[in-house]
């Protein structure tokens, strides 16, 4: 691939433009979805885009003591890293910045927005925003482990951390969702949970912590975190799809050429519109628990089921099936 | 963490009214608690000695928005009873029926609001929409939404049509569907259970000393109604099942609530088919004769009680309303010690607190925090010294 193609495949696509419109297109989809869920009629397709425009154009309070140039440069770090994520996932065919062990650094970059939360919240000399991120941490510890062990699973069934070979792998049309379901639930549920949302949404429960690590951003600060939120949610789909559902391929279709590249880009967004429809389900189905629950839960259950799914992969891979 | 003071309120999302948490919390484990309840004092009481009952009685209606007929019928109960009015049956019925729709709205809105607090949207969003159904046969009877102004002294101010009969039956039939599911719905959604199961413990004997009312002491297993114990209205007349449940916690009190929704249906159903015929009012006189009364009322909330004294003229001599979260509050404070902040928003939403229906007013020295209460001279001279001070008053 030449520098043009490179340059083009970073700036317009599936890198940035494709991705913001993407991500505001994820959100709104979400949204509705939820709200058809709730008997709710919904925002308009260009709501996601109008409330970025609304936030950009609002007063930037920055409250006394905050270190203000840190709080202005975590949002925008959030951002970069979600979407340099992006561009690692095969979106049509493999990506051309793929390496060997990119599913390390996809789900390392994955984390940052999180840990990015925690410092945002520790700095804002704020009661709820401290509390909630100090929720944030907590939950971090408690999703991430179950999440790692259930992506380490495709990769041990392809034997590579090439998130392009993963996709590979999965070409006959055998997806690893049929070899690993149980792994595949778990990766759905700690996605909810890295998300933050219903039931997961413990850092910043309305009704408990106003908006948690958030409570005092506002303005420009608050629109790009919100992007960079949406951007780690298509983001999150799209690994889950790499990762189970065979990325952009179609069992026993390869169409050569641009056809093959529109049919595998058109598959691609069907399932991860499809994954989202699963999260936005979740969320419309269910309260949120309390912070110890999510604890005593994600360790007793969600990181066990990991661990069975990992340990029955390498059963699998001994008998040396399939 | 070190201790530090959490303020939920007067201004937090979880609360809709004024009121104010002062939680310390050691991480997420509440040390200590201060409740401050009152910030949006109103005068009513007064206001309603000030004006003649035909007036005062919708003054009283608008303590609560959302028991603004529990408000109302009390009071003119009372002021009835002084008077020595017989309300005519067929007024008593509708009476009736306008108090159980308003239980069945207010219970709808509460199960939204609990739902919310845990951030179970979903059933907030169904359930608000479910209670429309109540909300439009209430404006079709009263012809308000809120605050129907449904009474009168002696009586109720409109009657019901055979039409508006069959209408109002069908849409109870639709909602005696989604009661049943709002019933199972309570018992089987596991994130509903684990935030509501063994949180806010109030065990029976507490419950009674800390005077808890309404749903709040039935979920505790205190069986005590008054439309059954002191029947007022058409209560009497009506097959009443009082609810209650041994839970003695948030579920409990989840729990007598989705069962009283079904109950309010069967009493509204059983007032429309039997709804006897006649006046629907009769005529008061202007004036009660001197004599004091304590009228008591099952608000969707609990208890109410309005203490009323008349002097033989049109103007009452004293009002004086005890709303059902002012008894439920002890049993709040009680129930969130050594719990976390999560729980704090289930379990103050547990008691259905109205909020301004409870405002009371006390004297608060700003220097040195000191509080005090004051007497009635004291605090007439008090205002008149104010006045005079601040307004330059003669």
């Amino acid at each position: 691939m030449n520098v043009v193609l490179l340059a083009l495949y970073l700036v317009v696509f599936p890198g940035f433009l494709f991705l913001l419109g993407f991500a505001w297109f994820a959100e709104w989809w979400d949204r509705k979805l939820t709200a058809r869920l709730q008997d709710r009629v919904g925002p308009p397709l260009v709501q996601p885009f109008a409330d970025f425009v609304k936030l950009l154009a609002k007063e930037d309070i920055v409250p006394e003591g905050v270190p203000a140039r840190l709080q202005a440069a975590l949002p925008l770090v959030a951002f970069a890293a979600v979407a340099t994520a992006f561009l690692y996932v095969p979106v049509v065919g493999s990506s051309p910045f793929g390496a060997p062990g990119d599913l390390v650094l996809v789900l390392y970059l994955l984390t940052l927005p999180t840990v990015l939360l925690f410092v945002l919240g520790w700095t804002s000399r704020n009661v709820f925003a401290r509390i909630g991120a100090v929720r944030a941490a907590t939950q971090l510890f408690v999703y991430e482990v179950p999440f790692f062990l259930a992506c380490l699973g495709p990769a041990l069934a392809a034997d590579t951390w090439a998130l392009g070979d993963v996709v590979a792998a999965q070409a006959t049309g055998l997806w690893t969702v049929l070899l690993q379901p149980l792994g595949f639930g778990v990766a759905i549920v700690a996605l909810q949970a890295k998300l933050e949302r219903t039931p997961f949404d413990i850092p910043e429960a309305e009704t408990e912590l106003v908006a948690g690590p958030l409570t005092e951003i506002t303005g420009r600060k608050l629109a790009i975190w919100n992007l960079a939120k949406d951007i780690a949610l298509v983001t999150g789909a799209a690994l889950l799809v790499a990762l189970f559902l065979g990325g952009p391929t179609v069992p026993g279709v390869s169409v050569e050429g641009l056809a093959g590249t529109v049919i595998g880009f058109a598959v691609f967004l069907g399932k991860v519109l499809l994954i989202l429809v699963v999260l936005a389900a979740i969320r419309a189905g269910v309260a949120r628990i309390r912070i110890d629950q999510l604890v005593t839960w994600g360790w007793s259950v969600l990181t066990p089921l990991a661990l069975t799914q990992i340990a029955l992969a390498l059963v699998l891979k001994g008998v040396g099936w399939p | 963490m070190p201790e530090v003071e959490l303020p939920i309120g007067p201004q937090h999302p979880a609360l809709k009214e004024p009121v104010s948490f002062r939680v310390v919390v050691d991480g997420e484990r509440i040390v200590r608690l201060d409740l401050d309840i009152s910030y949006n004092h109103r005068g009513i009481e007064k206001g309603a000695e000030g004006r003649e009952f035909t007036k005062a009685l919708y003054l009283i209606e608008r303590i609560c928005g959302i028991c603004s007929h529990a408000h109302a019928t009390n009071f003119a109960k009372g002021i009835e009873a002084l008077m020595g009015v017989e309300v005519p049956r067929r007024g008593q019925w509708i009476r009736t029926l306008v108090a159980e729709l308003e239980r069945l709205h207010s219970h709808l809105l509460w199960l939204g609001v609990l739902a919310h607090e845990i951030g179970y949207n979903t059933m907030f969003m169904y359930t608000w929409r479910d209670r429309e159904t109540i909300q439009d046969l209430l404006e079709e009877i009263s012809g308000n939404r809120v605050n129907y102004g449904m009474n009168r002294l002696g009586g109720v101010r409109r009657d019901l049509s055979a039409a508006l009969l069959a209408r109002a039956l069908e849409g109870l039939h639709r909602l005696a569907e989604r009661a049943r599911f709002y019933a199972e719905l309570i018992q089987e959604e596991q994130t509903l259970l684990v935030r509501t199961r063994g949180i806010g413990r109030l065990p029976r004997d507490r419950a009674i000393v800390l005077g808890a009312v309404g749903p709040t002491a039935r979920g505790s297993g205190v069986d005590f109604d008054v439309r059954r114990d002191d029947p007022y209205a058409a209560y009497g007349d009506v097959p009443l099942q009082v609810m209650t449940s041994d839970a003695s916690d948030v579920f409990g009190r989840l729990e007598v609530r989705v069962r009283e929704i079904g109950e309010s249906i069967r009493v509204a159903v059983h007032v429309l088919e039997n709804l006897p015929s006649g006046d629907i009012a009769a005529k008061a006189p202007r004036t009660a004769p001197k004599g004091e009364y304590v009228s008591r009322y099952e608000a969707p909330r609990g208890e109410l009680v309005h203490y009323i004294r008349t002097n033989g003229t049109d103007k009452a001599d004293r009002v004086s309303v005890r709303t059902p979260t002012l008894a439920n509050w002890l049993s709040v404070v009680e129930a969130i010690q050594g719990r976390v902040i999560a729980d704090i928003p289930v379990v103050v939403a547990a008691i259905d607190p109205c909020l301004s229906c409870t405002s009371r007013a006390t004297f608060v020295d700003t220097g040195t925090g000191d509080r005090s209460a004051m007497e009635w001279d004291d605090l007439v001279a008090y205002g008149i010294r104010y006045y005079r001070d601040h307004e330059r008053l003669p």
